[in-house]
């Protein structure tokens, strides 16, 4: 199964990243532990995200589109990175989290969300939904 | 009642403990193997710890470094095993003197052992378990249960075998790595290139098993594709500078990443030009395409897997069936015929020339096969004259390929794909 494996954002991460010898440390021991990752054939992707003051939101309601500049409030629920990750199953995700260096200089978190899978979808989509949603398929490819 | 929290705390703790086992027994083995000698004892000793943390991690939590320990706990097994069996060996008292030096070389060639920064260990023994004394099935069984951490059951259920088979070619093969003096090693230059082949036949066979199902009801079996792509994940991080490891990783992410398309709805199957390319999975192809330009960064692009890999690039990057670059596919084709001569190939190179250049180009190609005697009761090639002669316009020849073919197949979903041509030739 694939999981996106989401590290939380703190005030610091919010900040940016400014070198310091700590900085240095925690970029040698992420380093070591994506290469354990990918040794282990479980990394599949992963990025850092940069502060939300550099993002933008875009808020839906009925027709209005409405562009929101960044910083955003609610730290603790902004992302500051992720990974996708492919296991066997949660149990085995939060074993690997485990084992990850604390990714922020204070208190952090971690979250491991599983993906839709096929299967998740062939019970939740209707036939008629599924077949429009082939046809955009056979649209972009034949584009 | 099963929800009872105490019981709850159990539960989990033992699934942590279950999870760790499976992140740490291929090492565990490997460490304990090259120690041992013996994959067999390996297997036991690293059994025989995760029972040992079953009992004692619920009441003292998980350590640390759970590797570590469970590799220091086997360790004193092993190292206790090694005692007993020097004392039953040689009886005589004052030899039991000596054992207190012998212990202290065990127990240095134990640190060593426990030392695999580079998963050199773990290389050493995919190595010993691809070795080529063993035949590939066995190979591929041996290497599901000891690195993919497969049951027996499991290997069975994925090669539609039954248990005892599986048990009895596991128990084979180890007993072969044992009478052939195998190493737990990482060979060493003209060895690797031989040995390392061995090891990409393994992995690959195990992906084609899941990708193209010879036999039984359905198409696909996913699991045995996602095994067969940790294991190439797993080799192009340890041997990143290995350019046909990075390519059996590019051709087995580019394949894997239309499993979804492969099969229709109803689980028929569904060839390459006609497959719904949004259900192809993008970031298995981005992983592919990745992989191949390390290839190529490495020089690597005539490599039996480069250039495989390299074809089944060329359908991930069209956009639609009418924008395969077929004669960079042919010309692909041509010279994999020449680094890897086979029947089989120059099926599919006369199939590549007949989409590039016509049917006829395809119908000589085949016409032309010294080998494909060889090829008798290969479906595929009957299947493939078929299409051929039906887009020459030749319907009645190519209906009875279509029915030579649908005869030949193993597949019920691929037979009913034929009977199915085969009827739209008399319409």
């Amino acid at each position: 199964m694939r999981v996106m494996v989401f590290v939380k954002a703190t005030e610091d991460s919010e900040q940016g990243m400014t070198p310091s010898p700590e900085l240095d440390q925690m970029f040698v021991d992420m380093g070591k532990f994506n290469e354990e990752l990918v040794n282990a054939g479980v990394l599949v992707a992963g990025d850092g995200l940069k502060p939300s003051s550099f993002g933008k939101r875009v808020a839906f309601d009925g027709p209005s589109r409405t562009v929101i500049d960044g910083p955003f409030a609610e730290t603790r629920e902004l992302v500051a990175g992720y990974w996708l990750w492919e296991v066997k199953d949660m149990d085995e995700a939060v074993e690997w989290v485990r084992r990850c260096p604390n990714p922020m200089f204070g208190p952090s978190e971690i979250e491991i969300r599983p993906l839709y899978e096929m299967e998740d979808f062939a019970d939740l989509i209707p036939a008629e939904a599924a077949a429009i949603h082939d046809g955009v398929g056979d649209k972009l490819a034949n584009r | 009642m099963r929800h009872y929290p105490l019981r709850m705390a159990a539960d989990a703790t033992h699934r942590a403990i279950e999870a760790v086992f499976r992140i740490e027994r291929a090492r565990l083995i490997a460490g304990l193997a090259r120690l041992t000698r013996d994959v067999d004892r390996a297997e036991e000793l690293a059994q025989e710890v995760l029972v040992i943390a079953l009992t004692e991690w619920p009441r003292s939590g998980v350590p640390d470094n759970p590797g570590a320990w469970l590799m220091a706990a086997a360790k004193r097994r092993a190292i206790d095993g090694v005692r007993y069996h020097a004392m039953r060996e040689r009886k005589h008292a004052e030899i039991a003197r000596e054992l207190d030096e012998e212990r202290d070389m065990s127990a240095e060639a134990v640190e060593a052992a426990i030392d695999d920064p580079l998963g050199d260990e773990l290389l050493g023994l995919i190595f010993a378990a691809c070795h080529p004394v063993i035949s590939p099935e066995a190979r591929a069984a041996l290497t599901l249960r000891l690195v993919g951490g497969l049951t027996v059951e499991e290997i069975a259920r994925a090669f539609l075998s039954n248990d005892a088979t599986i048990a009895a070619r596991i128990t084979r093969a180890k007993k072969a790595i044992a009478k052939a003096g195998v190493q737990f090693e990482v060979p060493r230059g003209a060895e690797l290139t031989v040995r390392l082949g061995s090891v990409l036949e393994v992995v690959y066979l195990i992906f084609n098993e899941g990708y193209a199902a010879t036999t039984g009801p359905s198409l696909v079996r996913p699991p045995l594709c996602g095994e067969a792509q940790r294991l190439a994940r797993i080799l192009a991080g340890l041997m990143p500078e290995q350019p046909e490891v990075l390519g059996l990783l590019a051709l087995v992410e580019i394949q894997a990443s239309r499993l979804a398309a492969r099969a229709g709805a109803d689980g028929r199957f569904v060839p390459l030009t006609e497959q719904n390319r949004a259900r192809w999975d993008q970031l298995l192809i981005r992983r592919g395409l990745d992989a191949l330009d390390r290839v190529e960064a490495l020089g690597g692009s005539d490599g039996p897997y480069a250039l495989q890999a390299a074809l089944a690039a060329c359908h991930a990057r069209a956009r639609s069936a009418e924008a395969t670059d077929w004669q960079r596919i042919a010309a692909l084709y041509d010279r994999l015929g020449q680094v890897m001569p086979s029947p089989v190939v120059e099926l599919n190179r006369a199939v590549a020339h007949s989409m590039a250049f016509g049917p006829e180009a395809g119908l000589r190609l085949v016409d032309e096969m010294a080998d494909a005697a060889m090829l008798r009761n290969y479906a595929p090639l009957p299947a493939a004259c078929g299409d051929f002669l039906f887009r020459a316009g030749r319907r009645e020849e190519a209906r009875a390929a279509f029915e030579t073919a649908a005869a030949l197949t193993g597949n019920e979903r691929e037979r009913d794909f034929l009977l199915a041509r085969a009827a739209a030739c008399s319409e």
